[in-house]
């Protein structure tokens, strides 16, 4: 008799086994819900945890006010089915009042001012752990993260400082005021997560499968027309097929020109492709270390 | 280089199908230091399987442009952190992907040098298999007995020996032969169960994906082959039936109000509906009702399947807790024997010091009553009048603990038989254990 489980169902039952850990070593924990695939598989991860019971934890959601309106639909039906409370931290609110910096020109995001957003909703809502979708293979500063990511009381991660982990024993000690991410998925690739999404018919919004929109070439990525973004002269508009392999702002998420419209044929896209999904995030091209900078700060 | 017997498929079209489905997982461990040619493997690995993205390499070219390098050096492809790449060194565990349509594999990259014991240590922890760089030139060193030490003391099932640089040996068959001899009489002192050996050059790629036509006296497999293929599912303990409870499942819901599931991961053994089974610590029996997961029935459930139980009848179990089979069951001992390593930087194993102790899903406390002796780790030598263990020591000690652990000696499994040792000051993971009795 040979006992075997595929690699699929391994990663699964890893996963599976640090969102157990987290309900059961800490008090107030909550899911970061960004709206891309990770997080919606890691809500789909959280049910399958718990289930016959509810998923013990609210999503919370940091919304930049930048976001694709199916991302934001898709976020409020997925809360109602899995009958999970929704919190949301407002960028916009926290430029308003002062507590986040709104980046000005051409290139102007709100990437960073997420991060005192993300820093205030913890603090107010009390949470003191967040699960995060954040793997190691999407970004050389994320290949060291930890599963259980230790942050100090003023959200900063220190890479130099971190706690060891062995076997399966995972170490969720704190200190009062401090607070840890953890990253159930962190061994999975972007290919497995489509490979489990596909063997676990996980619902993902329309925008991830090939579909006709109206974009314009800046620095040779593909951004959707959008309210949010000022063209510059010479950036024409142009219907192309296309899609999105990661999730962010609709000012800085890049879409793929692609005619994968199922999931087996975005697998097989996915499996052939010759860029790491982030190749077409402008926000990771700003420095060699632009990961490694934002998430010392304390992004996800 | 020729593509005969024994070669990998490394094309990524044979993903087309379902064949994903089939593929398993293997985890292994690199060790090596600077100059042995790890990061070149590694990054021999990742390239010829495919694995490396083109943005990747880009950025790998340009770095190596600034740098300097004459080459281009693949060894930055697995430099994470800005600290490490203006030092040159690897400080941490860094974890790599890649896969084949065979298996998805997960590399533990950790550096050799003796004050990264601990990462060592860490990485080989969760590995099915190390890979140990020798230097065809060097033979056995220090560094390579201190690695298999440590891949023999945290119990990794496979061991492979790449005889590194065989290119710098004329590529001939008594350079390798030599060090096979060499390690095979060290390795008659540790315990390791399957010790491998391949002839590679790194840096030109022989035998590490494809079978080198210079080595025509070598009948064994290339690496990529034998990490493809080599026999992993009997790595866990599918003997002795072992459940730790993780959570407990209590919907409180009109549909399922009198629910009660047990949570957790399997550590050992099997479990399927209908199993007699002990709880422990109360000892109280009963069957098992179900295995299932997600609301789905599962007709069993083994190592290092994510489960929930549930049982025919009402017991008091919670986390920390464990699920046997009847005629099986764990030690319970508060005094302990173990070897640990010790991992903090500011303040060594302190004898009589209180520590917290997580083993399983269990969190108790614990004092450390004696400390035997400290390891040379470099010749083996049992140093019983050094008791001082400080970052990076390996020594072996007698601990008590406030409540029992349910434990299996370390060598019986891997799961139940690790701890860890947390300061209750600052909270830091200090000491890893593995329970000898």
């Amino acid at each position: 008799m040979s006992y075997r489980i595929n690699h699929l169902k391994e990663l699964e039952s890893e996963a599976i086994f640090i969102i157990r850990e987290v309900a059961a070593q800490f008090e107030n924990p909550a899911i970061l819900f960004s709206g891309g695939k990770d997080s919606i598989l890691l809500v789909h991860l959280a049910k399958k945890a718990f289930f016959p019971a509810k998923i013990p934890f609210p999503l919370v959601h940091i919304d930049t006010g930048h976001n694709f309106e199916e991302c934001i639909t898709f976020r409020d039906d997925l809360a109602e089915k899995m009958g999970a409370r929704l919190i949301v931290g407002s960028v916009e609110e926290m430029i308003k009042s002062g507590g986040a910096n709104e980046e000005t020109g051409a290139n102007a995001s709100r990437n960073r001012a997420q991060i005192p957003t993300l820093l205030d909703t913890i603090e107010k809502n009390k949470f003191d752990a967040c699960l995060g979708g954040a793997r190691r293979d999407e970004e050389k500063a994320r290949a060291k993260e930890r599963f259980f990511s230790h942050r100090d009381e003023f959200g900063q991660w220190d890479p130099k400082n971190q706690r060891p982990e062995l076997w399966n024993i995972f170490n969720g000690r704190k200190h009062l005021g401090e607070n840890f991410r953890i990253f159930p998925i962190s061994n999975w690739t972007e290919l497995d997560v489509w490979q489990y999404i596909a063997m676990e018919n996980v619902e993902l919004p329309s925008l991830y499968f090939a579909h006709k929109r109206m974009t314009f070439i800046r620095d040779g990525v593909i951004l959707s027309d959008s309210v949010h973004i000022t063209r510059k002269p010479g950036e024409e508009l142009e219907e192309r097929l296309v899609r999105y392999r990661t999730m962010g702002d609709a000012t800085i998420t890049g879409a793929y020109l692609s005619d994968a419209d199922t999931i087996d044929k975005v697998i097989q896209e996915v499996a052939a492709a010759r860029e790491t999904e982030r190749g077409m995030r402008a926000d990771d091209k700003r420095s060699e270390t632009a990961m490694e900078d934002r998430k010392k700060e304390g992004y996800f | 280089m020729s593509n005969n017997n024994g070669q990998s498929s490394n094309e990524k079209e044979v993903f087309d199908s379902k064949s994903y489905l089939d593929m398993e997982l293997l985890r292994f461990t690199t060790a090596g230091s600077v100059d042995d040619g790890k990061s070149t493997l590694i990054g021999r690995l990742l390239y010829d399987s495919k694995s490396i993205f083109q943005d990747q390499m880009d950025a790998i070219q340009e770095s190596s442009k600034r740098r300097g390098d004459e080459n281009l050096n693949l060894a930055l492809l697995t430099d994470g952190l800005k600290s490490e790449r203006e030092q040159g060194i690897t400080i941490d565990v860094a974890y790599r992907y890649f896969s084949t349509p065979r298996r998805k594999f997960i590399i533990a990259d950790t550096p050799g040098h003796i004050q990264y014991t601990r990462n060592m240590v860490t990485g080989a922890s969760t590995a099915n298999l190390a890979i140990l760089l020798v230097d065809a030139r060097k033979g056995v060193i220090e560094q390579t007995r201190r690695h298999a030490l440590i891949a023999s003391l945290l119990g990794i099932p496979h061991v492979v020996i790449c005889i590194n640089k065989m290119d710098l040996v004329d590529y001939k068959k008594e350079a390798f032969q030599k060090v096979v001899k060499e390690f095979e009489e060290f390795s008659t002192r540790i315990n390791i169960k399957d010790v491998r050996y391949i002839p590679i050059s790194a840096l030109f790629g022989d035998n590490v994906v494809d079978r080198s036509s210079k080595t025509s006296w070598y009948e064994g497999p290339t690496l990529m082959y034998l990490l493809e293929t080599i026999h992993i599912s009997n790595d866990n303990n599918h003997i002795d039936g072992r459940f730790p409870v993780q959570h407990v499942i209590r919907p409180h819901s009109d549909d399922y109000h009198d629910y009660r599931g047990y949570a957790g991961r399997v550590a050992g053994g099997v479990f399927k509906k209908g199993d007699k089974v002990v709880a422990l610590p109360s000892g109280f029996t009963t069957t098992v009702k179900s295995v299932e997961l997600d609301g789905e029935q599962l007709e069993e459930a083994f190592s290092p399947m994510s489960v929930t139980i549930t049982l025919e009848d009402d017991l008091d179990i919670g986390r920390g807790d464990m699920l046997a089979k009847v005629n099986n069951v764990p030690k319970q001992e508060q005094d302990l024997d173990a070897m640990i390593c010790w991992m903090d930087d500011k303040k060594p194993l302190q004898l009589k010091g209180k520590y917290a102790i997580r083993h399983t899903t269990k969190e108790a406390r614990c004092i450390i009553q004696e400390i035997v002796y400290k390891m040379d780790i470099n010749t083996l030598h049992k140093l019983e009048d050094d008791n001082n263990i400080g970052l990076n020591d390996i020594g072996r000690i007698r601990l008590r603990t406030t409540s029992p652990l349910l434990f299996d000696p370390y060598s019986k499994n891997r799961q139940t038989g690790s701890f860890v040792l947390i300061d209750e000051a600052t909270n830091i993971t200090v000491g890893a254990g593995m329970l000898i009795k």
